[in-house]
């Protein structure tokens, strides 16, 4: 009997710690489909009495958020597929090539994780203002294209590969490219994908650089295009909540398809994402 | 053996050149900077630059503003850090119970709003903590206790900022205490049964001791995260109301890149650097301690 009020006990309290998790998203996307000024009436209503796509059609066609929307995309899929060339191909020399040296270099990246980016902005900028890469999609992807934590992760995997699968592939004349193309690539699958999907998220949540180097409305991301509503569309409650569905929804969609990988990713490696 | 090498070489050129240019050069040049008067004029005539020693770091601890910053970003830091590391060790329990149903599911579900994007959420906040029509204060007033003001009110400013980051971040520490929480030998429990201990006992002598590298991660991780504050208030405040929500890397960020002081904005950074050096070490010896 006391068992069973336990269970009981349990899962109420794991239902109401999930309905306070879901219900900012929720009521988010319920309010998305409302007609302007809806969410503010009285009595308060939490879902649209005729749902409406009026506010999506007012941020495309109005406020030009595809152009954000596409922003967002290009720089978010460019970071990740060179960023998983240039991770993967420094963590495998990492795990698996030898040279001197190669300790020390690594335990010095390590601690760099401790120093926060915004160190290094002020400079990064100016850095970026010389090289004419202010404003331009380049400038916001440059400085994601390496990332210590991304070099750790794989070569956390690569100390897997077994050393005799390379020197055999090294006996048969296999040089060290294609060694790591032909034989550590398809075995690193699931680290790659894991960092993909982190890599991913993380560029497109990213606001603090994009905000700096994009200063040009037509070169907003989501999140800096959202930031600069909030100043002008302050009281449009719903139109603001269908251009946060519309900035959540991918990384939402992508966390739901893949999220084993994701989360079995980040207890491995316990990387913040 | 040379060969080898050569081959490392050319594969860690890309991302050490990465790193090199675009992170380690500029934290570097981030402190010649800070011990610079880069500002504004300097932006147009660099020849106008002059070296200033530690002057901007004595008026940045000379300015009451810098030291409103620090207080706030330590006041949010010291809640709201040990509140959400609080939050995800109850969630990672409640998940990880041996009686609880839809494990996977729950785990998802308290996941979530890690993945989401802050600034989204942020304006979705600003909406729930709507004095009039949020839907927090409709459910105050429900139960029958006054409405806040949160994002208007500067004692609730802060608080509110809080909230949203326990919310949106303990996910992904109760991922870690999972992982944590797994890794314990059961036989650990049996014994502490056969020696009588109720549940409480159990978790007070064997899960907390047994969690103690998972709690130093986390505590190191959530401290560096949130000693960082900056788009929680840039979006639902912009450091308002009464510079009580104006973090450390929002002042750094206004006096940087608004008035383009870059030198003093540099000295602030790396104080707050020290800042969160300090919060790491002190961590760990904490740890190492007990």
């Amino acid at each position: 009997m006391r068992r069973r009020a336990w269970t009981v006990l349990l899962h109420a309290a794991l239902v109401a710690g999930g309905a306070v998790t879901l219900f900012p998203l929720l009521w988010m996307l319920s309010a998305s489909f409302m007609t302007s000024g809806e969410a503010t009436t009285f009595p308060p209503h939490l879902v649209p009495h005729a749902a409406t796509l009026e506010q999506y059609r007012q941020l495309f066609l109005r406020l030009n958020l595809g152009r954000a929307f596409l922003s967002s995309a290009t720089i978010a899929v460019t970071t990740t597929l060179f960023s998983l060339l240039i991770n993967s191909m420094a963590g495998y020399a990492f795990a698996r090539l030898r040279f001197g040296g190669r300790e020390r270099l690594f335990g010095l990246l390590l601690a760099a994780l401790i120093i926060p980016a915004q160190v290094g902005m002020l400079p990064l900028f100016l850095l970026m203002k010389a090289l004419h890469l202010v404003n331009t999609y380049w400038g916001a992807i440059l400085p994601s294209l390496a990332s210590v934590l991304g070099i750790f992760l794989i070569r956390q995997f690569m100390l897997s590969v077994p050393q005799e699968l390379l020197e055999a592939a090294r006996i048969e004349g296999a040089g060290e490219w294609r060694i790591y193309r032909s034989v550590v690539m398809p075995l690193a699958r699931p680290v790659l994908a894991t960092l993909a999907i982190l890599t991913f998220m993380t560029t497109w949540n990213d606001f603090m650089w994009p905000l700096i180097v994009l200063s040009d409305q037509r070169r907003y991301t989501l999140p800096v295009a959202m930031a600069s509503l909030v100043g002008e569309h302050a009281l449009d409650i719903e139109l603001m909540m269908a251009g946060a569905v519309v900035t959540v929804l991918p990384v939402l969609v992508v966390f739901l398809a893949l999220q084993r990988s994701y989360i079995a990713g980040l207890m491995a490696g316990s990387v913040k994402g | 053996m040379r060969n080898e090498a050569r081959a490392a070489a050319l594969f860690l050129a890309p991302a050490l050149a990465v790193l090199g240019l675009f992170f380690f050069l500029p934290v570097v040049a981030g402190f010649a900077l800070s011990l610079t008067d880069f500002d504004l004029y300097t932006l147009g005539d660099f020849h106008a630059l002059r070296f200033v020693a530690l002057h901007n770091y004595a008026a940045v601890l000379r300015s009451s503003l810098f030291w409103t910053a620090l207080g706030n970003t330590l006041y949010f830091s010291l809640v709201g850090g040990p509140l959400t590391v609080a939050v995800s060790l109850g969630a990672a329990l409640l998940v990880n119970a041996r009686a609880a149903r839809f494990k996977p599911l729950f785990r998802t579900v308290y996941f979530a709003p890690v993945v989401t994007t802050l600034v989204a959420v942020a304006v979705v906040f600003r909406f729930l903590y709507h004095p009039r029509f949020g839907a927090i204060d409709r459910a105050l007033v429900g139960l029958g206790l006054p409405a806040i003001d949160w994002l208007g009110d500067p004692r609730w400013a802060m608080p509110a900022i809080i909230l949203l980051a326990v919310w949106k971040n303990f996910g992904y520490n109760m991922i870690i205490f999972l992982a944590g929480l797994q890794a314990i030998p059961e036989e650990l429990y049996e014994a502490a049964r056969i020696d009588g201990a109720g549940a409480f006992r159990q978790f007070r002598h064997v899960t907390l001791p047994m969690l103690g590298p998972t709690f130093l991660f986390v505590g190191i991780v959530t401290a560096i995260g949130y000693l960082q504050l900056f788009p929680e208030p840039y979006v639902m405040t912009y450091g308002g109301p009464l510079n009580r929500t104006l973090s450390a890397v929002m002042l750094m960020y206004k006096e940087g890149f608004r008035w383009w002081r870059m030198g003093y904005a540099s000295a602030v950074a790396f104080l707050l650097c020290l800042v969160i050096a300090a919060a790491t070490a002190l961590q760990m010896r904490w740890q190492e301690r007990r």
